[in-house]
């Protein structure tokens, strides 16, 4: 049996994360090849139903990530979202959405190591998980349904 | 009641203003919204303890501000409503006159939206001991579990939308929902679908919520979407501070706190 290969999206914003995985590649570190790095103008933006569509679509792990505290381009939209995903992460848990497979992090343009570890924990703790199974049974039960 | 009577005649006769919302006799033994224009008809309004329609979600209708000024019967989850409203700006002072109902059934004057606060500071929100344990017993499942719970539960929804008709605070003109490009939640009835669909009503009320119950009373098919709201006040009360309407600050989800903390960000 092949091993598991986790899929993981990774919804970042432009000014801090996206330049630090970008540093990642010029410093020329290795990383785990499992994650879709999704741009967003800012943190801010990053809208929860995103979230919901990755797992939908079949992602086995999510990671997003900003830029620290204090440092948004637009001085407050990692303010906002913290506080938003703070509320989500409390409806997924209450839900049984399993909020284990939801990385959040700051890394910054400067931060090409730390990105490279956040990805690479998150595969390794999401390879542990197994496939998010539970999630896509019910995003394709009418599939399943059909097949028997 | 016949003080609310007796308001509500005097408010129509001297044109201050042009319609007046209340609670009046329903279908068998259930009580119904009401909306009275002439004086005459005053004597239709009545209150007691099956009044429970949160009859704020009628201010922003636009069926009724066609109508002209309002005059609201308020007991006290209808206050809360419409201060929620006037701190999210879609109410002023001036748009309507508050008959608030008090515990007893005594007719209370309200001159401002402050008035409204000053009065609900002694009838805070409170979640009932009994949701308090449902909700701790739902958290203590494992996830998988958990999670097989909620599809269960919310498996016999039918998107009909009643929830979001009942709650004075979802009035958006146009919801998520139903927005087809792109269509973020199936319009059938599916089991994800469901889910999307809980998962964003409840994150859009997350934080400004006050817990009327009218979506839950709402739900044709008695589907307990209030305990994901309830929950999220509690956790709106752990991490940022007490909840409830208030003249002059923010939404918890339009405002931040620099030092907002939180242990789940590497
Ligand atoms: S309890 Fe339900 S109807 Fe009332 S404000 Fe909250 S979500 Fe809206
Ligand atoms: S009222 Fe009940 S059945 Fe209708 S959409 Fe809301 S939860 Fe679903």
């Amino acid at each position: 049996m092949t091993e598991f290969e986790p899929k993981i999206v990774a919804f970042v914003c432009n000014w801090c994360t996206y330049a630090g995985a970008d540093l990642t590649g010029t410093s020329r570190i290795k990383y785990a090849q499992n994650v879709k790095i999704i741009r967003f103008p800012c943190t801010g933006r990053i809208d929860f139903m995103l979230l919901l569509k990755a797992f939908g679509e079949g992602a086995d792990g999510i990671i997003v990530s900003g830029c620290h505290p204090n440092d948004c381009h637009y001085t407050s939209g990692n303010f906002h979202a913290r506080r938003r995903w703070i509320m989500f992460r409390g409806l997924l848990d209450l839900l049984g959405i399993d909020v284990r497979r939801i990385q959040y992090s700051w890394v910054s343009a400067a931060e090409g190591a730390k990105w490279a570890d956040v990805v690479n924990t998150t595969v390794t703790a999401i390879r542990e998980l197994g496939p998010y199974t539970d999630y896509a049974k019910v995003a394709n039960y009418l599939e399943k349904e059909a097949n028997v | 009641m016949n003080e609310l009577i007796q308001k509500a005649k005097s408010l129509l006769e001297s044109d201050t203003v042009q319609v007046v919302i209340g609670y009046g006799k329903g279908s068998a033994d259930k009580t119904r919204a009401i909306f009275l224009t002439k004086p005459e008809d005053c004597d239709q309004l009545l209150f007691d303890s099956r009044c429970v329609q949160n009859l704020a979600v009628y201010l922003t209708k636009h069926e009724i501000k066609h109508l002209g000024k309002p005059a609201i019967v308020a007991p006290i989850p209808v206050l809360r409503s419409i201060l929620q409203l006037a701190v999210e700006n879609q109410l002023k002072e001036s748009d309507l006159v508050i008959l608030g109902v008090s515990p007893e059934s005594k007719l209370i004057e309200f001159d401002s939206f402050g008035a409204i606060e000053l009065f609900l500071n002694a009838y805070k929100i409170q979640i009932d001991e009994k949701y308090k344990a449902t909700i701790d017993k739902i958290k203590a499942m494992p996830v998988s579990e958990r999670f097989a719970f909620w599809i269960k539960e919310l498996e016999p929804c039918f998107k009909c939308y009643a929830c979001r008709a009942a709650c004075p605070l979802c009035y958006c003109p146009k919801c998520t929902v139903e927005n087809n490009q792109p269509q973020w939640i199936p319009a059938a009835s599916h089991l994800l679908g469901n889910l999307e669909w809980h998962v964003m009503r409840a994150m859009h009320l997350a934080g400004r919520c006050t817990d009327c119950e009218a979506c839950y009373n709402a739900c044709p098919m008695g589907i307990p979407i209030h305990l994901l709201t309830k929950s999220m006040l509690q956790d709106v009360e752990e991490h940022f501070g007490p909840y409830g309407p208030s003249v002059g600050k923010r939404n918890t989800l339009s405002s931040f706190n620099p030092d907002d903390k939180e242990s789940f960000i590497r």
